[in-house]
């Protein structure tokens, strides 16, 4: 086996990617535009990773002898940073804001409500006495994010409205929730999508190499080169290296373009690296697929259906959409799953490189991406002069 | 100008003393159709061989045979004394094939598609580009090397392809119908170039449905119909033979079917 050969024929693929719109649009933009999409529709990206709710709120106490309770309350939660106060003079007209989507949350301000937060300073000690009074909280339930995040945010606001700013420090009887809670409530569907779209956008490598092998065939290129010393072992040598280069290039660009509009993968360098190493990995599975889908295809439009075959299941069991019970019995027979549960663990959870179940998702990566070479390089000598 | 940068000494050609090709007894089938039947059949070196025949004939399984691309179910082929089943490799470095339809990269320039042939065939570099310039130039290629292949006519593709098919210095030319859809100038300058291959002592095997480049060119034609040599020779001997005008003419007479049916 010569390098030079295997050299030449790489640069050559890379410079059909450069040069045919299709394929660059397929291996680069799809990958940047793809990551950019969804983390915009899912996370809430583009304000520096916080969050900004609009909440609506009518304060229906309007003879009570204490109002200056319910003024501090609603000044309190204006100046709550990611909370946009949205006045309402009755009930009806925020509820129906809060069904059309027009609102994340709408509270209602009870009758008594200044009275019951002066009980609490007329006997701070005496809890029988005090006036009890309900805030009326009502959540867009059509909102993960906020039916987690809000909640806890406005109990925060009434302890700051009865306590001030050091409520926390206070030793009273109500207790605030768990700060773990809140930290994990601020993940986005976008924290739990981006491990999955790693390995979506690699798997896309699929189908361009059966449409390129399918070209080259249809073309009389791969006969024409069998008169050649180029070997069949040179030609998918030349396959994988190319395309790999390109994985190399998509995950630069999905970090990159992940990082700029906000994602911070909870890991370190030495988690980045495996992650690397963990899609270059998968690419390498892709080329495999890829050489066997042009094998058994007669045409580069035959082989753009067949790419479906290996595409499809691997999008739907093994990337961002959640699984349960069959599916997730299923995934374990898709190489896709295992990339995204390692980058899960990696980006998500913040599990070290050393965890022992990441080196098991590679090593099943590395095995399947091997195996599918071979079998594309065995069914490729078979077919190269048909 | 750059002339015959790397040929073969007509003494290193000869030592062996064997013909470029000898096909013995080739016998190729599809299914129930035998494309080639006992083919026997010796071409030497210098030597620019035509293979005339109706389509079907068995011409370009022949070639395909003769470039490892097909195996042979009887009988054997050998090239440059090499057996094309059983050394494909050595087969592969000696000779040259120019497809009948065109194979190249439309998204690479028509040198980039010259400059890889020569790369797969582990041409040094500086060698490479000299042979790639003095061939373009040759064939009339030069002003429109840069251009993507994807953008050139019909006959300019055939002229890359014949390049690419030669740009290594091929012992054995394979030419499969290299003139289909070229210009009465472009196919002139093909004409001049394949000559001057027989002038270095290389072996030309053309297959040709113009019967005025096969008299033109060829130093001896066969000419096969249904997998059979039914008649070789020399184009001027085999008119005298047949008492006719041309060649055209011995090729009616022989197949039974006039030109056009075949074109």
């Amino acid at each position: 086996m010569k390098a030079q050969r295997v050299i030449v024929m790489a640069k050559k693929d890379l410079k059909r990617l450069v040069r045919e719109p299709a394929s660059l649009f397929m291996l680069l933009l799809f990958p940047i535009i793809l990551t950019a999409a969804f983390a915009l529709a899912f996370g809430g990206i583009g304000a520096s990773g916080q969050q900004n709710f609009s909440i609506g709120v009518v304060n229906i106490e309007t003879t009570s002898a204490h109002p200056e309770w319910a003024t501090r309350f609603i000044d309190n939660l204006t100046h709550t940073e990611g909370i946009t106060v949205l006045d309402y003079t009755d009930n009806a007209t925020g509820q129906a804001d809060l069904l059309q989507g027009n609102l994340d949350a709408f509270i209602v301000i009870p009758i008594g409500f200044g009275d019951s937060c002066q009980s609490y300073w007329s006997s701070p000690f005496n809890g029988s006495t005090w006036t009890n009074t309900t805030i009326g909280l009502y959540v867009d339930s059509g909102s993960l994010i906020a039916t987690s995040v809000i909640p806890p945010l406005v109990r925060q606001v009434v302890l700051i409205t009865i306590f001030g700013n050091n409520a926390l420090s206070l030793d009273i009887p109500v207790q605030v929730g768990s700060p773990a809670l809140v930290a994990a409530s601020t993940l986005s569907q976008w924290d739990f999508m981006a491990p999955g779209i790693f390995a979506f956008a690699s798997m896309w490598i699929i189908m361009t190499v059966a449409q390129s092998m399918s070209a080259d065939r249809d073309g009389g290129l791969l006969k024409r080169m069998a008169t050649t010393p180029l070997s069949s072992s040179e030609y998918i040598i030349s396959q994988v290296a190319s395309n790999m280069t390109v994985a190399v290039l998509q995950v630069l660009l999905i970090f990159g373009t992940s990082y700029l509009i906000g994602y911070r993968p909870a890991t370190d360098a030495a988690g980045i690296v495996f992650a690397f190493s963990i899609v270059l990995l998968f690419s390498l599975v892709s080329v495999g697929f890829g050489l066997i889908t042009a094998t058994l295809s007669k045409s580069p439009d035959v082989a753009t259906g067949l790419s479906f075959i290996f595409i499809m299941p691997q999008m739907f069991l093994g990337t961002f959409i959640p699984l349960s019970g069959a599916t997730q019995v299923a995934a374990a027979f898709v190489p896709s799953s295992y990339v995204t549960n390692a980058l899960t663990t990696l980006f998500l959870r913040g599990a070290p490189v050393t965890t022992l179940s990441l080196w098991i998702d590679l090593l099943v990566i590395a095995v399947v991406g091997m195996a599918a070479v071979l079998l594309g390089v065995v069914l490729f000598g078979k077919n190269r002069r048909k | 100008m750059i002339r015959n940068l790397r040929t073969y000494p007509k003494a290193e050609l000869r030592k062996s003393e064997q013909p470029a090709i000898t096909i013995s007894n080739l016998t190729k089938r599809f299914g129930t159709i035998t494309a080639v039947d006992g083919l026997n059949l010796e071409v030497g070196w210098g030597e620019i061989f035509g293979l005339l025949g109706p389509n079907g004939a068995g011409k370009t399984t022949t070639v395909n045979i003769l470039s490892t691309l097909l195996a042979p179910d009887e009988g054997h082929a050998l090239v440059g004394g090499h057996d094309v089943v059983k050394e494909p490799k050595k087969v592969w470095d000696i000779i040259g094939l120019c497809p009948q339809q065109p194979a190249f990269y439309q998204f690479l320039t028509g040198r980039e598609n010259i400059e890889l042939f020569g790369q797969l065939h582990s041409m040094p570099k500086q060698l490479l580009k000299e042979r790639t310039d003095f061939l373009l130039k040759k064939i009339g290629l030069e002003e429109d090397a840069s251009r993507r292949a994807g953008q050139y006519s019909g006959g300019m593709v055939r002229r890359v392809s014949t390049i690419m098919a030669l740009i290594h210095d091929p012992k054995v030319a394979l030419l499969d119908e290299p003139t289909v859809a070229m210009d009465p100038v472009s196919r002139r300058a093909v004409w001049e170039f394949i000559r001057e291959l027989r002038s270095q002592d290389k072996c030309v095997i053309l297959t040709t449905h113009y019967m005025e480049e096969a008299a033109e060119l060829c130093d001896r034609v066969g000419i096969i119909d249904q997998g059979k040599l039914i008649d070789l020779g020399p184009p001027k001997e085999l008119v005298e033979k047949y008492g006719v005008v041309n060649l055209e003419d011995v090729f009616v007479q022989r197949t039974g079917r006039k030109l056009r049916e075949v074109v």
